[in-house]
């Protein structure tokens, strides 16, 4: 283990260590925590300039309730109706695409892997004027089916990587095992390899549900309004809103941050190993 | 014999070489029509003068390289762009040994130390627009914590987001309070599948500390260090949210980048020149292509080495 285990050092410094994470961590989280505070502020606290001191009284229930009252509610669920039906679709089209590039060996399979790595970090502004234009065109604009669409298009190459790269670790024996009992291909991939990628599927899915609820590019490319657009750019119209109430405006961040969060500290072991895929070997 | 009996014969005979294909068809349409294809749209809208109004065929005007003669000669505000880009890469890529340090102090085995790993990658899940208005409180000249600590240390209160010399400085320190956790959550990975004989053997001869990070650890942190360069790198040239959240590119334009002016220049109140922000848009992946083709060419390697 390095550094090396705190355990075998001297008593003090594992007295220091023991008060010294507290205090960085608090520094660390510095910046959000004074959103935290701000958001249970009263706002006669703002008006008189007591920014850091105890509030004068505890507004949360009042403060929440009016972010709960404006429109954030329903671009909340904007942002879940945009980002469950990506994840099923990205995972579903990555299950398979993975499934052909992990277990079959043909002509230009590693070029098409190396196509859908390379578009996964491109810069989205490559695409920004033809995607918008054929949105358009299909009728889909401030729609959040267009933007459905987009996002597991998108999100299929990076999906793609990290399930080609799960399958090709898996056994092959038990394909083979399979194919010598004369087994169909597409039920190989259905009974012997989906169940063994369930892990895999579960990383993926809380890793994209976070990247999705979080975008705001396409957001403001692909729609505008309340009845199509997500929450991260919701709340700049609820920011405008309620210019400079800091209060209210922290409170809605705060609300807007919260389901990531939650997927995160719920399926903490899940979004760790899909982030790490491939740090070490 | 029957007909159908020739077929499935004839796919049963074929079905290894044609199921990677059936399995390979949705996913490709998907990405060719979102992804593939508009690159090479944008390449060609580039060379038009075009408002996006009707179809670029009907309505464009066919110009050459007028757009990239003018981006590259006459724009100041892209060669400003361009360079605030550079100073994204260069000092984005401090995240990296910053991520390093953090897992190293927090790689301990006490009690409690999963729920400070917790929350130490916090920034990472929240939206960049959150983490960008969190931090233009933060810098806020009036009440902002930041001008709250330089006051206490002595120092006059800073604009920091309203001073076009500080502005992108300012930004890209807001980038780095996600991008470090997510580096750290990458280094922390790395240093728990660390060989135990060979850090243990590296102890015994004597090496500790710097000279036992550099030579013995570090190697073997290599993927970790690679993955983090790669996300970096990327994250650096993709910055978006956080300027147009904090600064909208402000002020005076100064802290704009490709991405940004791209978007502001094709949809924007500035007039939409489709054709114009498409050039931008053509050269920013050409900056990231020499980045991509790089970390394509040692996945190769790395395949290659692995398939014998």
């Amino acid at each position: 283990m390095f550094p090396k285990p705190i355990e075998k050092s001297s008593r003090t410094w594992q007295l220091g260590y023991q008060a010294l994470l507290p205090t960085v961590m608090l520094l660390w989280l510095a910046p959000l925590l004074a959103v935290a505070l701000f958001s249970i502020r009263p706002d006669s606290d703002f008006l008189v300039g007591n920014y850091w001191g105890w509030p004068s009284s505890f507004e949360m229930t009042k403060n929440y309730g009016m972010v709960f009252g404006s429109a954030m509610p329903r671009y909340i669920m904007n942002s879940f109706l945009i980002t469950i039906p990506t994840v099923i679709g990205a995972v579903a089209l990555s299950c398979m695409t993975g499934f052909a590039l992990g277990v079959y060996k043909f002509r230009g399979n590693l070029l098409i892997f190396f196509m859908f790595i390379a578009g996964n970090f491109v810069p989205f502004q490559i695409l920004m004027v033809p995607v918008r234009d054929l949105t358009l065109d299909i009728g889909l604009y401030n729609t959040k089916t267009g933007l459905v669409l987009f996002h597991i298009a998108f999100q299929t190459g990076f999906c793609t990587l990290f399930m080609r790269n799960f399958i090709k670790a898996l056994p092959h024996e038990l394909i083979e095992a399979a194919r010598v009992e004369g087994i169909a291909e597409w039920r190989i991939f259905w009974f012997v390899v989906l169940p063994l990628m369930k892990p895999a599927i579960a990383a993926l899915s809380v890793l994209i549900f976070t990247f999705i609820w979080n975008d705001y590019f396409w957001a403001i490319v692909l729609t505008q309004g309340e009845n199509a657009q997500p929450v991260t750019a919701g709340i700049t119209s609820f920011n405008a809103q309620f210019r400079a109430m800091y209060h209210l405006m922290s409170a809605g961040s705060i609300v807007a941050a919260l389901p990531p969060v939650l997927m995160f500290f719920l399926m903490q072991k899940h979004f760790i190993a899909g982030l790490t895929l491939g740090s070490v070997k | 014999m029957n007909t159908t009996l020739v077929k499935q014969n004839w796919y049963k005979r074929n079905e290894i070489a044609i199921t990677p294909w059936l399995f390979l068809v949705p996913g490709l349409i998907m990405f060719a029509i979102y992804v593939v294809f508009p690159i090479f749209q944008s390449f060609r809208i580039s060379l038009f003068k075009w408002d996006g109004l009707g179809s670029l065929a009907t309505h464009g005007e066919y110009i050459g390289m007028a757009n990239y003669e003018k981006l590259l000669t006459r724009d100041r505000s892209f060669n400003i762009s361009l360079w605030n880009n550079l100073k994204w890469l260069v000092f984005y890529l401090a995240s990296i040994p910053a991520g390093l340090f953090i897992a190293l102090f927090l790689n301990q085995t006490v009690r409690g130390i999963r729920l400070y790993k917790s929350l130490f990658f916090f920034p990472f899940v929240i939206s960049q627009i959150v983490v960008g208005l969190v931090f233009t409180w933060f810098y806020d000249p009036q009440y902002g914590l930041f001008n709250g600590i330089i006051g206490f240390v002595g120092f006059k209160p800073l604009n920091v987001l309203g001073d076009p010399t500080l502005s992108t400085y300012g930004v890209i320190a807001a980038g780095l309070w996600p991008q470090t956790a997510y580096c750290m959550i990458l280094y922390l990975t790395g240093l728990n599948s660390l060989d135990l004989e060979q850090t243990e053997a590296a102890r015994l001869d004597g090496a500790k500390g710097i000279r036992m990070l550099w030579h013995v650890i570090l190697p073997q942190l290599r993927p970790a260090t690679f993955i983090a360069f790669v996300v970096t790198v990327i994250g650096s040239l993709r910055s978006f949210d956080l300027i147009s959240i904090m600064t909208n590119g402000g002020p005076f334009g100064s802290s704009r980048v490709l991405s940004f002016y791209m978007f502001e220049k094709s949809l924007s109140e500035y007039g939409f020149k489709m054709g114009y922000g498409a050039a931008i848009a053509v050269i920013l992946f050409l900056i990231m292509m020499v980045f991509i083709g790089y970390f394509l060419w040692r996945m190769y390697q790395d395949e290659k080495a692995t398939n014998g």
